[in-house]
């Protein structure tokens, strides 16, 4: 049982413990790490540091994901990645761009078009310079669902919705169980198409969908009656008595705030009412979640077993943001690596400080703790 | 603790109340089962000590219910939820989270119980139900056992004083279906919880019962007495019941250890007699319908140069119905089966047991097609049945799935049957007569939702034999059946043996399998451990015996009907 990998070399106290319930992540720090490589993503269109971008987030994604339903997700928001990537060079290439170009790849026969609508084209020159745009701004947004693809696949999104306030449990509650009726659909519907061959009846084709989906739907509804059933009989809605002037308060702060958060974001948006908004917007936000605060005084319930935020749960976290920092930091100083031109073309270069910088982002594979499938194949080889 | 004052319950748009004038009073630390034929209204009785009804099921209550002191008129469920516990039929439907131990808390996170009292009660409950290792395990991969274990775990953490369960051991083997027990029976002995619950395979549960609950017929009156006694004049009854009312055996055994006791003597009179073999398997073959005319390829099919397959093989030897040589079956990563050889005869009756997830469910969509082989051959009625086309298959063998209503789409049973008779190609009015015999007295426009679970078995049934394929197969027949459905059930399969079926049942009912099958196969992680004649296999194994068998061991009598014509034999 000798280890020969990289992290086998440290020493013990040092390597990541396998996750149990006790110390594992928070969902949260999860999602912050995504959303600052995802906000590191959004300020640059340097092909070179997206692909390095991608490449952090997948390799932790494989180092610590787990053998749960959503953690399969990540391969799939991979694929919607490309496929914006497709769509927004389809568009470029049919509907023109407005970047200028002078080396021409190839001439679509363009379509003519009325008068009434001048500065729309379809068809015509297509140049490198328009393509490459596109492709650098649809890598750009790739890299940004790609990003929360990675949250998505290693963060349980039940835990997520666990830790929202007290006053949105319910919510949250109604979102787990509807996530677990999918899985019971996958299964009914296999069930349903045995059943039709069973009947001597062929298991693809349109009737074969319309004849399955009823029973699937019914099966569905039943099940969702019988388990509000035994929610209820379990205890859920119980509320607490609450004086009326802390109901009535609760009242007037949710609305208030909302009323503010909304007269504020009009002031911010607008073009003079720029000095009110900003301090409206807080007050209002200030007193809606005091609304929300107060009124999970109405719900009785206790949480089990809260994730605690430790030291791994930090780290996690801070790397994420230290990721988007530097980038932030980097468009400031030296925005030209960022976004190598695409007017005249040049190779994109990767800048040293930047790319050094996105490499923080491989921390969580270090740190977070080990799930527990992928600790027993480690133990076994 | 659990007191009904004059109840009766009548649903919406039923003709007669489901419940009647019910006047009982169960006391504080009693274990009280509740038995009678189906549709008396066991559940509702159930539901009403919860409060689900009628909150939540809708229709109408008279009279009284009490609950330690709480009316449940006034209460609703989420009221009486720190009170009463509540596990379904269907522990699936139950589940409010995604693990484990997330369900253990979930109740006391409604109560608002305070962390600490959580995490002990959790880690306690965890142990009682022997659920440590399966703590962190999502519940969407645990077997029916399990979930039933967690199913009762999760109701027990806010320790209510009440437990109600409809039958909590019917989807279980015999093995699963002890521990659920065990642990219901030390609640009783070291809690003082009051259980109350239903179950229909009462050989399973009446001896660990304080009284049992008789509701004899819809509507009739409840008798609820000491399980004795009340045995004496149920109209359902386990073996072992049935088997000392047969002798006369008062106060009558509930328990096999007690018939043990009791039975010395009737030992000694049946030790002259050999018990009678199963009959060998009729010589009948049934008789395949007249080929169906090819259909031309449709016109996706013709575009695609599909080509109408070739033509089916030539009738083979009519040897055997099936036969499985060396099969494997993998789902993903798990050896669902490995190496199974199983040869079946027209007219033979095979039972297939073993654990909840042996691989039984797995070799029957095997046999219809559902489920390639990764490795080895099968074979039903000369073809294979994953590269066959349906239509074709349903003439060779018919499956009737665990729950028959998967079966059912149409509106009307007469519906129904038309298309079963077009699926199958067969004469038109083929299905409707087989309904008429195996389910007399069921009119054409009913719903087939409105039949009973029996019924609906039986329905299932005849659209299955339409295609009078040679092998049927039944997954799990007499879940959720009573004795008399289940009575029914042998008499009908019997007549299909003896005109040539050859039958495979995966069942964990020990009972079903001594009294129909002529061999029994029985299966463990996917492999073959057993296969001989019923009487070898059953009696030779503590968990697939039947009760007589181990009333009268080391003798192999299997049934109480055997028992009966030898005695009659004596006489």
């Amino acid at each position: 049982m000798t280890r020969t990998t990289g992290p086998a070399r440290l020493p013990p106290a040092l390597r990541a413990p396998g996750a149990t319930r006790g110390n594992a992540l928070p969902a949260g720090a999860w999602w912050l790490w995504a959303l600052g490589l995802a906000t590191a993503a959004s300020r640059t269109t340097n092909p070179l540091l997206l692909g390095l971008l991608v490449g952090v987030a997948g390799y932790v994604v494989a180092a610590r994901r787990t053998d749960a339903p959503w953690a399969r997700s990540y391969g799939a928001f991979i694929k919607l990645g490309l496929a914006v990537v497709a769509v927004r060079l389809v568009f470029s290439v049919f509907l023109g761009s407005s970047v200028p170009g002078t080396q021409t790849l190839f001439t679509l026969p363009e379509v003519p078009l009325p008068g009434w609508a001048q500065g729309v084209r379809i068809g015509g020159r297509v140049t490198a310079e328009q393509v490459v745009f596109a492709l650098y701004e649809g890598a750009k947004l790739a890299t940004l669902l790609i990003c929360i693809g990675a949250a998505n696949s290693l963060a349980n999104p039940a835990r997520l919705l666990k830790s929202l306030p007290g006053a949105l449990y319910e919510v949250g509650v109604a979102v787990v169980v509807a996530m677990t009726f999918a899985p019971n659909m996958v299964a009914d519907v296999a069930r349903l198409r045995t059943a039709r061959r069973l009947r001597g009846r062929p298991t693809g084709g349109i009737r074969a969908v319309l004849q399955i989906g009823l029973p699937v739907l019914e099966g569905a509804l039943e099940r969702s009656v019988s388990v509000a059933a035994s929610m209820d009989a379990r205890g859920y809605g119980r509320t607490a008595q609450v004086p009326p002037a802390v109901r009535r308060t609760t009242h007037v702060l949710t609305l208030g705030g909302l009323l503010g958060v909304c007269a504020g974001t009009y002031g911010l948006l607008a073009a003079q009412g720029a000095v009110h908004g900003l301090p409206l917007l807080l007050a209002g936000l200030a007193a809606a979640l005091a609304g929300i605060r107060l009124g999970g005084r109405r719900s009785v319930r206790t949480r089990y077993r809260p994730d605690r935020w430790g030291v791994r749960a930090w780290l996690v976290a801070a790397s994420g943001a230290a990721v988007a920092a530097a980038m932030i930091w980097a468009g400031a100083v030296a925005p030209e690596a960022l976004r190598p031109g695409v007017v005249p073309l040049t190779a994109p270069v990767l800048p040293l400080w930047p790319a050094a910088a996105v490499l923080i982002g491989l921390l969580p594979a270090a740190v977070a703790p080990l799930p527990p499938s992928l600790s027993d194949s480690k133990e076994r080889t | 603790m659990i007191r009904f004052e004059q109840v009766s319950v009548r649903y919406e748009g039923a003709g007669r109340p489901t419940l009647s004038g019910i006047d009982l009073t169960i006391p504080e630390g009693e274990l009280v089962l509740a038995v009678g034929p189906s549709g008396v209204g066991k559940s509702t009785l159930l539901g009403a000590v919860s409060g689900l009804v009628p909150h939540f099921t809708g229709g109408v209550l008279t009279g009284r219910v009490m609950v330690d002191g709480r009316d449940t008129r006034t209460h609703k469920p989420r009221e009486l939820a720190d009170l009463v516990g509540t596990v379904g039929q269907d522990p699936l439907a139950h589940f409010v989270t995604d693990t484990v131990e997330d369900e253990l808390a979930y109740g006391m996170e409604s109560l608002g119980l305070a962390p600490d009292v959580m995490r002990r009660r959790v880690e306690e409950t965890l142990d009682l139900l022997g659920l440590a290792e399966l703590r962190d395990r999502p519940i969407a991969t645990l077997s029916g056992g399990q979930r039933q274990r967690v199913a009762i775990g999760s109701v027990l953490t806010p320790h209510p004083r009440v437990l109600v369960l409809d039958e909590p051991t019917s989807a279980l083997d015999p093995a699963a279906a002890e521990d659920v027990l065990a642990v219901l029976q030390r609640l009783v002995h070291d809690l003082g919880t009051t259980v109350l619950m239903a179950e229909h395979r009462l050989e399973r549960v009446v001896q660990y019962a304080d009284q049992v609950l008789l509701l004899p017929a819809p509507g009739a009156a409840p008798v609820m007495g000491a399980p004795a006694d009340i045995m004496a004049l149920s109209p359902v009854r386990p073996p072992v019941v049935a088997l000392g009312r047969l002798v006369g055996w008062d106060p009558l055994p509930l328990s096999v250890r007690d018939a043990r006791r009791r039975a010395v003597d009737l030992r000694e009179r049946l030790a002259g007699v050999e018990p009678p073999a199963r009959e060998d398997p009729a010589d009948a073959v049934v008789a395949p319908l007249p080929e169906r005319a090819a259909a031309r390829p449709g016109l996706l099919g013709r575009l695609l140069g599909r080509r109408n397959g070739a033509a089916p093989a030539p009738a083979p030897v009519q040897d055997a119905v099936t036969r499985v040589e060396g099969l494997g079956v993998r789902h993903g990563r798990v050896q669902a089966l490995r190496g199974v050889t199983l040869t079946v005869t027209p007219g033979e009756t095979v039972a297939l047991m073993g654990r909840n997830g042996a691989g039984k469910s797995t070799l029957l969509s095997a046999l219809v097609g559902m489920t390639a082989p990764s490795t080895g051959s099968v074979l039903v009625g000369g073809l294979h049945p994953s590269r066959t086309s349906p239509g074709d298959m349903v003439r060779r063998v018919g499956l009737v799935p665990q729950e028959p209503r998967d079966l059912l789409y149409a509106d009307t049973v007469a519906a129904e049957c038309a298309a079963a008779d077009s699926d199958a190609a067969a004469p038109a009015g083929s299905c409707r007569a087989l309904v008429t015999e195996l389910l007399p007295g069921v009119p054409d426009d009913v719903h087939p939702r409105d039949l009973s679970e029996g019924q609906r078995l039986a329905l299932a049934l005849a659209l299955v034999l339409t295609a009078r394929p040679p092998l049927l197969l039944l997954d799990e027949p007499t879940r959720g059946l009573d004795y008399a459905a289940k009575a029914r059930l042998v008499g009908v399969l019997r007549r299909l043996a003896g005109a040539g079926h050859a039958i495979v049942l995966a069942t964990h009912d020990v009972e079903l399998a001594a009294e129909l099958a002529h061999r029994v196969v029985i299966l463990a992680d996917g492999e073959v451990v057993a296969d001989g004649p019923a009487r070898q296999v059953v009696v030779s194994s503590p968990a697939f015996a039947p009760q007589t068998a181990k009333i009268l061991a080391p003798r192999e009598w299997l049934t109480v009907s055997q028992v009966r014509k030898a005695l009659e034999g004596l006489a």
